[in-house]
């Protein structure tokens, strides 16, 4: 990690400002070399207007910011250069830098460092890098709660909980005469557990509204041939996508397209009817439907109201079982039949030819996933699979210590589970060391003889 | 061959010394111990106590390998209890109020009596090095004495500073005559000096003291050993109480009053000190919220004579010690004896060792106790003892005797040290050790006899004891296996009277006494069985708690499999990519022998060991 690495920050040709960013130890000697005003003796967090140059030639006119060690990103010592727009300048002022002894960075190499370098902890490492994924304001939110700490904050407190637990009994121990420490009964660790094991299901619950933000809801419409599934995704998407004709069997493959529904991302399939063909690909595209079928958070269900229940409906049916279900009874102004087996779904009645179905469904949509309360709330949800698994761990853990207080278990082994409740929540935020019991014991208890 | 009259020399004569020589000694070398002053052989400069949380358990590993700490404390002892009986079998652990008379009478004796020892009064200045290579020590006066191996025990003897009010001179424990040059001709040698602190308070005498003011704590009742091996001969009717006092609001307001006059806050410590033995200064100004400190008198010696007023180390000016004293219930005529004062000592970066104690600079140069910047005697006495194992086993060119973190608390300090280095005088705690469920009281013998008869450090009279409490422990066991508690009359008000729920038909005994209701000792009684409480002991906690010590054993079995991860000798941290900048310098630094041991370096982390394999897989196809 000695090398001096360097990347365009931007993207090229869209922009009209480019930034170039270096770290390092040789970051600042290395645009030194190119630019025509002396950087070493500017202080950190500066900004110094001047020229690129190559020789004597003058490639571009500059702003340059210096951040030194440690306190920059990385925590190494970063340049960086703000450039004009165009691919030209940044071409020859990378080419420029690379041949003045700085290396290409490696995707996501700046964040690496600032983790390796202790800048930042994994949740906030995690969260940098959503936020360079995020495609709508609300996972950027959500990514940038993460940076900000308040899931790192969150998980702390608890553990700040269970160290001072921990703390405690470990003084019960090792200073069995120390009177001034409460002595930790059974009665106090089952009071903090409940209150940990009560934050952590409120961290797994709002988990999967976190993974809807981040990756957004994925709709699939379902349904027998020339039902309306491609009407109804024109509709939702406002335009035509989807090839609408009498014609069974049209849409052969999958359509997409995607909408926002208070600011969350929703994905929508239009799959090809489902029923038996003999058709090669037809049947390939019936194929893809039923692997998006598994994949969506949702399946739009669409039947023709006008028709009876039939065989096809039925083989469709039997795809989604376990899926969630939204029912539309489409050509509602045709007919009005209910199906008894679709009665415990959720369901609409709607013209797809009427504009007002987009508004009815969009807002069912909403109050199926809650996502009134996801735009609403401060966005401080864990959403990464690593984090959730641990949770869950977390949480188990919690349960075993629930039973174990209701049997007589001395006091020494029932903390085993207590740090251990300790330590997987330190996994999560990638902080697990010992050194801080001992300074905890030691700051809040006056001990010793 | 030149003619060695010795084959190692072990330097001071406290409680790792005097374990380093003996063991050195029985294991057949030809030993000398060099002290300072013969007097002050296996001293006790600070508190009159022996064992404690965890401490207690590591004088019972002492014993059981062989060592003399605990069997020299039985014969000495004032008082003696068991901590933390009922928070669990784990952390059960001796403690005593030791004898500043006898227990160094007693040591001496032994010394004199042990065959390969010699006893010389002297001062250490300098080391002989060739070649990276210890091959000797000369005296303050001169003289040269040559060996195959050194072991320095010195103590707070190094180059060490006594300090009281504003003035500070040149000395050892009770002001005695110190090393003065024996650190500089380490730091020539290339080791890493650290400095660090401790202190002591007043001794008072026994007839000032005013006992209808203060509280009385007795010792247990029933006889306890440290020693794995012999009965205890002392009186239990006849043992030494301790008394405890507190301090007040005027004893604070004084200090505060006066803080500019003692050396700690006056700037004039360097050092570091211990947080788990804070002066009473130190608790005041940190702990300002509380209006009172518990003050303990312990008997220092049979004779009654002195007593420790524990919990008061100070700095404070000898007028000002006095006032403090008399502020409080008990004390308010007290005479003191002896001041309170703190010592500024030299000692080794423990980082700067290997292992079996060995310093990585120089060969056959080993160090153990305070020098290593631990604190207490049975910390101390521990390392002295595996040192001169560990030395006799560098002679004999065998492999080292090295203690796991699963096998004893010796394990734990010494991996500690060597792999965390420190920043205050070390003490172990039961925290410390991660699998302390198997690191019992009650276990120690069964931990690590065998080690110590296989070292010859246990004799054949001590084994063949042993040997017979294995076998009165297969013996229970067996018969609470084969033999059931029926459903009839008595057993069910036996039942009954314990709570316990009936039962259909009959179960084992072993099963029965899964109930935490049962108890072992009671149920036995009951049976008309007769056992001793310590075979009794070791067969309950093995099966009442035997789903968590099999948990315990599985972690254990995690750790080994990392321990058995070599790391080649060779390795260029520089090369293994993506480990964070603080573990590249830490490793780079103490350059572990297995995974298991650089996944214990602090400020290693668990995503920098995954990166050390993968890199080590790719390069030196590792499994």
């Amino acid at each position: 990690m000695n090398d001096t690495i360097c990347a365009i920050g931007t993207l090229v040709g869209e922009s009209s400002i480019n930034l170039i960013r270096i770290s390092g130890n040789k970051s600042i000697e290395i645009v030194n070399k190119i630019f025509d005003k002396d950087l070493t003796k500017k202080e950190s967090h500066t900004i110094t207007y001047g020229f690129i140059v190559d020789e004597k030639e003058k490639i571009d006119e500059v702003l340059v910011s210096v951040f030194k060690s440690p306190r920059s990103f990385t925590t190494e010592d970063i340049v960086e250069i703000n450039t004009h727009g165009g691919k030209a300048p940044v071409k020859k002022i990378m080419e420029l830098l690379l041949n003045n002894g700085a290396r290409l960075a490696e995707p996501g190499e700046f964040l690496k460092r600032a983790f390796l370098n202790g800048r930042i902890d994994l949740i906030e490492a995690e969260s940098v890098s959503d936020m360079i994924n995020a495609k709508t304001e609300s996972a950027r939110k959500m990514s940038m709660k993460g940076i900000d700490k308040e899931i790192s904050n969150r998980i702390n407190s608890l553990r700040e909980i269970l160290l001072s637990l921990i703390a405690n009994i470990e003084v019960n121990i090792d200073y069995p005469e120390y009177e001034d420490a409460v002595i930790v009964t059974k009665e106090l660790i089952n009071e903090k557990n409940i209150e940990i094991k009560n934050k952590i299901e409120e961290l797994i619950d709002s988990s999967n509204n976190g993974l809807i933000v981040k990756n957004g809801l994925n709709v699939a419409i379902v349904g027998k041939p020339n039902v309306g599934k491609s009407s109804i995704l024109n509709s939702l998407l406002g335009e035509e996508k989807a090839i609408v004709t009498d014609i069974k069997g049209t849409t052969r493959d999958i359509v997409e397209g995607n909408i926002l529904i208070n600011g969350i991302d929703v994905y929508l399939y239009d799959t090809a009817g489902i029923r038996e063909t003999d058709e090669l690909v037809e049947s390939i595209g019936i194929e893809k439907s039923i692997s998006k079928i598994k994949e969506s958070d949702l399946v739009l269900f669409v039947l023709d109201s006008s028709s009876n229940f039939d065989y096809e409906d039925k083989k469709v049916l039997d795809n989604i079982k376990n899926k969630k279900v939204l029912v539309i009874y489409n050509k509602i102004d045709l007919g009005n039949k209910k199906v008894k087996e679709l009665e415990k779904y959720d369901s609409l009645n709607i013209s797809a030819k009427n504009k007002n179905c987009v508004e009815i469904i969009k807002q069912k949509i909403f109050e199926m996933f809650n996502l009134d309360d996801i735009s609403n709330s401060d966005f401080t949800y864990i959403s990464n699979v690593r984090q959730i698994s641990l949770l869950k761990k977390c949480l188990k853990i919690s349960e075993d210590i629930e039973n174990e207080i209701k049997k007589d278990i001395p006091i020494d082994l029932m903390e085993i589970n207590i740090k251990l409740l300790w330590e997987t929540l330190g996994e999560i935020t990638g902080n697990v060391y010992k050194e801080e019991l001992l300074d905890e014991i030691f700051s809040k208890f006056c001990l010793g003889k | 061959m030149i003619y060695m009259k010795y084959d190692i020399i072990v330097v001071g004569g406290g409680h790792a010394g005097c374990e380093a020589s003996l063991a050195s000694a029985r294991m057949g070398k030809k030993t000398l111990l060099i002290t300072g002053n013969i007097k002050n052989i296996a001293d006790m400069p600070c508190n009159p106590s022996i064992g404690g949380s965890a401490k207690g358990i590591v004088v019972r590993e002492i014993d059981a390998l062989g060592g003399e700490m605990g069997y020299n404390t039985d014969k000495t002892l004032l008082q003696i209890k068991m901590l933390n009986v009922k928070k669990g079998p784990g952390v059960r652990s001796l403690r005593a109020q030791g004898c500043k008379v006898n227990y160094p009478k007693e040591m001496i004796k032994t010394l004199k009596n042990q065959k390969n020892l010699d006893v010389e009064e002297n001062f250490v200045k300098e080391l002989i090095v060739e070649k990276n290579e210890v091959k000797g020590i000369i005296t303050e006066d001169g003289k040269k004495e040559e060996s195959k191996c050194v072991i320095l025990t010195t103590g707070t003897y190094l180059n060490s500073d006594i300090l009281c009010a504003h003035e500070s001179y040149k000395g050892g424990p009770h002001g005695e005559k110190n090393s003065m040059f024996l650190s500089e001709s380490l730091k020539k040698n290339g080791l890493k000096i650290i400095r660090l602190k401790t202190g002591t308070p007043p001794r008072i005498l026994k007839s000032s003291i005013n006992f209808d003011e203060v509280k009385i704590e007795y010792g247990d009742n029933e006889k306890l050993s440290f020693s794995n091996f012999y009965e205890p001969t002392y009186d239990v009717e006849n043992q030494k109480p301790c008394y405890l006092t507190y301090t007040n609001p005027e004893t604070h307001k004084i200090i505060k009053e006066n803080l500019d006059k003692c050396a700690l806050y006056s700037g004039m410590i360097k050092g570091v000190g211990p947080r788990y033995c804070p002066s009473i200064e130190d608790k005041v100004v940190k702990f300002s919220d509380k209006d009172r400190h518990q003050i303990f008198l312990e008997p220092e010696r049979s004779d009654d004579i002195e007593y420790y007023v524990g919990g008061f180390s100070t700095t404070m000016p000898h007028n000002i010690q006095e006032k403090l004293l008399h502020t409080m219930d008990g004390l308010k005529e007290c005479i003191i004896t002896k001041y309170g004062y703190a010592i500024e000592y030299d000692a080794i970066d423990p980082t700067e060792l290997k292992m079996n104690l060995e310093t990585k600079k120089i060969n056959g140069l080993f160090t153990a106790g305070q020098i290593n910047g631990t604190s207490g005697y049975e910390e101390a006495a521990a390392q002295g003892l595996m040192a001169g194992i560990n030395a006799v086993l560098k002679i004999d060119n065998k492999s080292p005797f090295i203690l796991k973190r699963n096998e004893a608390y010796i394990g734990v300090l010494i991996d500690d040290l060597i792999n965390k280095g420190i920043t205050e005088p070390y003490r172990l705690l039961t925290s410390r050790a991660e699998f302390r469920l198997l690191l019992r009281h009650d276990n120690a013998a069964l931990r690590l006899t065998e080690y110590g008869r296989s070292l010859g450090l246990i004799d054949d009279e001590k084994y063949s004891i042993y040997k017979e409490k294995l076998k009165k422990i297969n013996d229970l066991e067996k018969y609470l296996n084969n033999n059931f508690f029926e459903n009839n009359m008595n057993n069910n008000n036996y039942l009954k009277n314990k709570n316990s729920s009936l039962i259909n038909g009959k179960i084992k005994l072993i099963e029965l006494i899964k109930r935490p209701e049962i108890d072992l000792q009671d149920l036995l009684k009951y049976l008309n069985i007769k056992e001793s409480k310590e075979i009794i002991d070791i067969v309950e906690t093995n099966i009442k708690y035997e789903g968590y010590i099999n948990k315990t054993k599985s972690e254990v079995n995690k750790m080994l499999k990392l321990e058995e991860k070599q790391i080649p000798e060779d390795i260029d941290y520089n090369k293994v990519k993506n480990i964070a900048t603080e573990a590249k310098q830490k490793l780079s630094l103490i350059r572990p022998i297995t995974i298991g041991q650089a996944s214990r370096i602090s400020g290693v982390n668990p995503s920098d060991i995954t990166m050390l394999l993968v890199y080590l897989k790719k390069e030196y196809n590792n499994e």
